[in-house]
């Protein structure tokens, strides 16, 4: 069967939706970008949306049979190492090679 | 060669998360590698792109495609809310610039040192180089994936170990330790409440704390 039909309207709609989560603001928010709630948001989202996505992204880490330990105790050692090098490259490389080598 | 090194922490992340779709895409479906370098290329959106590898295995509808891409992607819409005052430019680099604004470049710029001294410029132009790591990654992943058949290395590690090294640049930017410490307890509420929903969920709800924090603090200052 062939599936390019439905890969182009496939990758055309996926392109369409997050499109239009990333330029909606700036088409029909744009007049009240001085207000102070979006200043307020500005400001204080983005540290709340980090922690969400670190959470959104280890909930699809292995933790049956205590494999909880790897998962955690890696990104522990890249949340540490990053914090005290500034190194995104050694953080995520060291976290990485911790949890392939014990998972 | 200031930006390219601004850029390295997205490098790091882009280039491994990058190959690992790539990989991933061409050995689940048995697609070509040019389909795989066509995501990047124009949806380049990290975590959606992963989760179309699922629903082109699924064959799912156009329609569940749409709206699942469109709720994953929700968390933009902030980015975007966030940005509305800072950005400046103008037509195609204004364009280019929104249609780029992933996790990571959003994470990127809102983070930067004021000492950085970026211009409006470089703001799009980093945008463009951490979109070329990206396809770049998928195309090397792609290739890969179409030649051999590599064991189960672990790559899933990486998309949350990038995550984190986001999350404590937020932290080391804007010192906000109580405020990070209600998100973490509201996303483990959200995946103990609806896990399939969990990014939706947990926005949702922490926009909400924060508006009512908001008129809270209004109200403090302008009693009517």
């Amino acid at each position: 069967m062939d599936q390019t039909p439905y890969l182009i309207s496939f990758i055309a709609l996926a392109a369409l939706a997050t499109l239009a989560t990333r330029a909606m603001p700036f088409l029909f928010l744009a007049r009240h970008s001085r207000h102070p709630l979006l200043e307020y948001l500005g400001r204080y989202l983005p540290p709340v949306l980090m922690v969400l996505l670190v959470v959104y992204a280890v909930s699809d880490l292995p933790m049956a049979n205590q494999q909880w330990v790897i998962s955690l105790g890696s990104l522990m050692a890249v949340a540490v190492t990053q914090w005290l090098s500034k190194n995104a490259l050694l953080s995520i490389a060291l976290g990485s090679f911790l949890y392939m080598l014990l998972i | 060669m200031h930006l390219l090194r601004l850029s390295l922490p997205v490098l790091f992340g882009y280039l491994p998360l990058g190959m690992a779709f790539g990989v991933l895409f061409v050995t689940e479906l048995g697609l070509e590698w040019y389909w795989a370098v066509a995501f990047s290329i124009i949806v380049f959106a990290g975590s959606a792109q992963f989760l179309s590898v699922g629903l082109i295995a699924n064959h799912a509808g156009l329609f569940e495609v749409f709206v699942a891409v469109f709720l994953l992607n929700s968390r933009h819409i902030f980015y975007g809310l966030t940005l509305l005052s800072s950005l400046n430019l103008k037509g195609w680099r204004k364009a280019y610039m929104v249609f780029a604004l992933t996790d990571e470049t959003f994470s990127l710029i809102t983070g930067l040192p004021k000492e950085s001294g970026l211009k409006q410029n470089d703001y799009w132009r980093l945008a463009g180089i951490n979109q070329s790591y990206w396809v770049f990654g998928t195309l090397v992943g792609a290739l890969m994936g179409a030649q051999l058949t590599l064991p189960d290395l672990g790559l899933e590690i990486v998309l949350p170990a990038l995550f984190v090294v986001l999350a404590v640049e937020q932290y080391r930017t804007h010192k906000t330790a109580g405020l990070m410490l209600i998100a973490g307890l509201i996303g483990l509420v959200a995946i103990w409440l609806w896990q399939d929903q969990m990014l939706l969920l947990s926005i949702s709800a922490a926009l909400l704390l924060m508006l009512m924090n908001y008129l809270r603090q209004q109200w403090t200052k302008h009693p009517i």
